[in-house]
């Protein structure tokens, strides 16, 4: 078990330095592969992880391989160890998995860029410390994770480093993290002061005794956890930055912000359920806080008119889904979610990618139409990917997001509302996404989409930035000047058709009477739990589930059919009539002005009060102006004595010595 | 002839030889005068040894010619750079080392 969990750490992590220290050495193309390589071991060594947890007794399936103790003082006791149990194998599976399939596309899909190199080192440092994440057997790892898949976020968002939008958002980004950073380091305080210890394991059977229901304490260090699960996850308020992390490349946005570095708060909520389930009032902010996400992010994916963010708006609010589900107990619901979200929503951002690539970096969908011809296998992806996610059946996410709402309504409480709000949820996730495919795919052809049914690659006479319209050249630090699609290149074919198929079938690990394993497999983990084994949704939940479930998905794609297919005219005037609702959407709910107005503002004028006030006039004029002025004064004077006059120098001593015997002469008699 | 005679003749070549150093613009004159305080300085070391009885002041005396042999080599080669590099043999003029 050391071999696999070691292996599955250190692969992507030597791939990251060999692929950073070779790039003068080894063609470029070479890096691509050898970045897949890397995390291809890491899945094989996550897999031999599996099967080795599989062959144990259900009661040892929670492993704690210590690899080096790094300090154990004065009641700390910061140990590298890694845990593995079913939740983080099932988490390196997903991680690793998918990862090795993005790196594929990436493959292709960042040929023509400059920084290709940079790319591949940056995309296996994100794994390792998303697997750091995912294996830390106590809260100082897992701390040290969660700062570097913040880092390399930033790093990734940044990645065309030249655009100026794209490194305000990684600025952005990267502050909202550290925001959630110091929420979880605050909160794991105090976890510590009173379990004392960071091991989670330890840590997590302790917890009934020393804490009561809803201690104070708890409380608080389960919402401070929450704020660090809440920041790394987009949920609202702390939201904005992922609609911004668009400005990284196609393949980060699968890989980072939509498959993996965003679902980190689930499997944290997931991981910290011993805490949550004596914590209950801090459990159901989080349940609520995704539940207003889920419904915000839907309406604002309604209206945005950029491909990526469309998507970006419905990972939020799948998101949204898995939190309210971990933190209402639904543990199952949310990381079942979790999977089959990665699989269906990488393979919508790589489709996404395709079509951005034939439109010569063009994002807006208001200049996309009729792609279906021309881009048969991408229009195919997209449509399995819009299938799974407005939860059509038998497709994936029809399963998971049925699973989540089954578990809310089995609840039997208030959590009902939750459930209902899903359900609305699932109806505007149909909406939008069904929106999107046919806005980019139906329609009149434009011209890049006529040029490529010509068979020609359509070429922008300019590269712009899509998001401001500025002219940008091809450089380093700007996107490339080729496009690859889909339909040409082998590697990116490959990685979608596999994403397609398991959007397909991800469904099958559980299926309500018929499968239960991934239950099963999960089930150690969760031993001790109170809501894990009696909370079973009785089949008139599951099957009147499945139908309104269906229902609202076919319901939501009949809508978006009739309004952007049959009656294309119809949103415009919807829209004239709801202007100020629409208005309001498209201004994302004003978040972005109101974190502005209450926050970034008075910090601002603070800053500007320190400098102004503090820095200029207390440490510049008095301090370091004090201290430089009296040396200066000291040394005015010395130099004055030094005249170069050899003489004078003479007399000075000879003086001096005169002045020292008349003073002994004196005090002797 | 007791002590204080010697003691007297020393002090009075040692403020000679000071004068000289505070008077005089010539390096070289000023390494002689330099020599003259030296020497006022062995006289009174001998004539102390003597008072004494024992070998202590000559031996100082001794190593204070030692010192004043190393001092007049560097001083003398200073002179001679001066001096080929045409530079003013004048020490008031030689006053670029100051603050």
């Amino acid at each position: 078990m050391t071999t696999f969990s070691l292996l599955i750490l250190l692969a992507p992590l030597v791939g990251c330095i060999v692929i950073a220290l070779t790039f003068r050495v080894l063609p470029s193309k070479l890096h691509g592969y050898m970045g897949t390589l890397a995390i291809a071991v890491a899945f094989a060594a996550s897999i031999g992880a599996f099967l080795n947890l599989q062959d144990r007794p259900r009661e040892e399936r929670q492993v704690v391989v210590e690899v080096w103790n790094l300090a154990s003082t004065a009641g700390v006791d910061a140990q590298l160890s890694l845990l593995l149990d079913p939740l983080s194998i099932f988490m390196a599976l997903v991680v690793s998995g998918v990862s090795m399939l993005i790196h594929l596309y990436s493959v292709s899909y960042m040929g023509g860029d400059r920084g290709y190199t940079r790319f591949f080192a940056y995309l296996n440092f994100f794994v390792f410390s998303m697997l750091l994440l995912v294996l830390a057997a106590n809260f100082f790892l897992l701390i040290v994770g969660w700062a570097f898949v913040g880092a390399a976020s930033y790093l990734l968002i940044s990645f065309w480093y030249r655009r100026r939008t794209a490194t305000a958002a990684g600025i952005k980004a990267f502050v909202i993290n550290v925001v959630g950073d110091v929420g979880l380091v605050l909160g794991t305080y105090f976890i510590f002061k009173h379990v004392g210890t960071l091991d989670f394991l330890r840590g997590f059977a302790r917890v009934d005794q020393v804490f009561t229901r809803n201690e104070g304490d708890l409380v608080a260090g389960c919402l401070l956890i929450l704020v660090g699960a809440f920041a790394k996850s987009a949920q609202v308020p702390l939201h904005t930055w992922l609609p911004d992390a668009m400005e990284g490349p196609t393949p980060v946005s699968a890989l980072i912000h939509a498959a993996t570095m965003v679902t980190a708060g689930v499997y944290l909520t997931a991981r910290m359920w011993p805490l949550f389930e004596q914590a209950p009032a801090a459990a159901d902010v989080g349940a609520i806080g995704g539940c207003l996400t889920l419904l915000i992010a839907a309406t604002i994916g309604l209206v945005v008119t950029d491909l990526k963010r469309v998507i970006a708006y419905s990972t939020m609010s799948q998101i949204g889904y898995m939190i309210m589900a971990t933190c209402s107990a639904g543990y199952l619901g949310g990381l079942f979610h979790l999977m089959t979200h990665a699989f269906f929503k990488a393979l919508l951002f790589m489709a996404a990618g395709s079509v951005i690539a034939a439109m010569a970096g063009e994002q807006n969908l208001d200049r996309m139409g009729g792609f279906r011809r021309a881009m048969p296998f991408t229009f195919a992806c997209m449509v399995i990917g819009g299938l799974a996610l407005s939860g059509i059946p038998p497709f994936s996410g029809f399963f998971s997001k049925d699973e989540i709402l089954a578990l809310l309504v089995a609840r039997d409480d208030w959590h009902i509302v939750l459930a209902v709000a899903g359900y609305v949820g699932a109806f505007l996730t149909a909406v939008y996404t069904w929106r999107m495919i046919f806005r980019a795919f139906y329609g009149e052809a434009v011209e890049p989409a006529r040029e490529l049914e010509g068979g020609h690659l359509y070429h922008a006479p300019t590269h712009t930035n899509p998001a401001t319209g500025e002219e940008e050249d091809t450089d380093v630090g700007f996107p490339g000047p080729e496009h690859h699609i889909a339909e040409r290149e082998g590697s990116m074919k490959a990685a979608m058709s596999v994403l397609a198929v398991l959007a397909v079938i991800g469904g099958v690990v559980q299926i309500p009477n018929v499968t239960n394993w991934l239950h099963d497999f999960l089930e150690p983990t969760f031993a001790g739990s109170r809501y894990y084994e009696t909370l079973e949704p009785s089949n008139s939940v599951i099957y009147g589930g499945f139908t309104l479930g269906a229902a609202l998905g076919l319901a939501g794609i009949a809508l978006a059919y009739r309004l952007w297919v049959v009656q294309p005219e119809r949103p415009a005037a919807i829209r004239a009539r709801l202007a100020g609702v629409h208005s309001f959407f498209v201004h994302k709910w004003y978040f972005d002005e109101l974190i502005d107005t209450l926050i970034v503002r008075p910090v601002a004028w603070c800053g500007r009060f320190g400098r102004n006030v503090f820095e200029r006039v207390v440490v510049n004029g008095v301090f370091v102006g004090g201290t430089s002025g009296a040396v200066r004064a000291g040394s005015a004077a010395v130099r004055a004595a030094q005249s170069g006059f050899l003489r004078y120098y003479a007399a000075l001593l000879a003086l001096g010595v005169t002045a020292l015997g008349l003073y002994f002469l004196l005090a002797a008699s | 002839m007791s002590i204080e005679w010697y003691l007297v003749v020393s002090a009075l070549v040692f403020c000679i030889g000071l004068g000289g150093i505070l008077t005089r613009r010539n390096p070289l004159v000023i390494l002689l005068c330099l020599e003259l305080m030296l020497n006022a300085g062995n006289l009174a070391l001998v004539a102390f040894s003597r008072a004494h009885g024992n070998q202590q002041g000559q031996i100082f005396a001794l190593i204070v010619m030692v010192v004043a042999a190393c001092e007049v080599a560097v001083g003398l080669g200073l002179i001679v750079a001066i001096y080929r590099r045409r530079l003013p043999i004048d020490v008031d003029e030689l006053r670029e080392l100051q603050g």
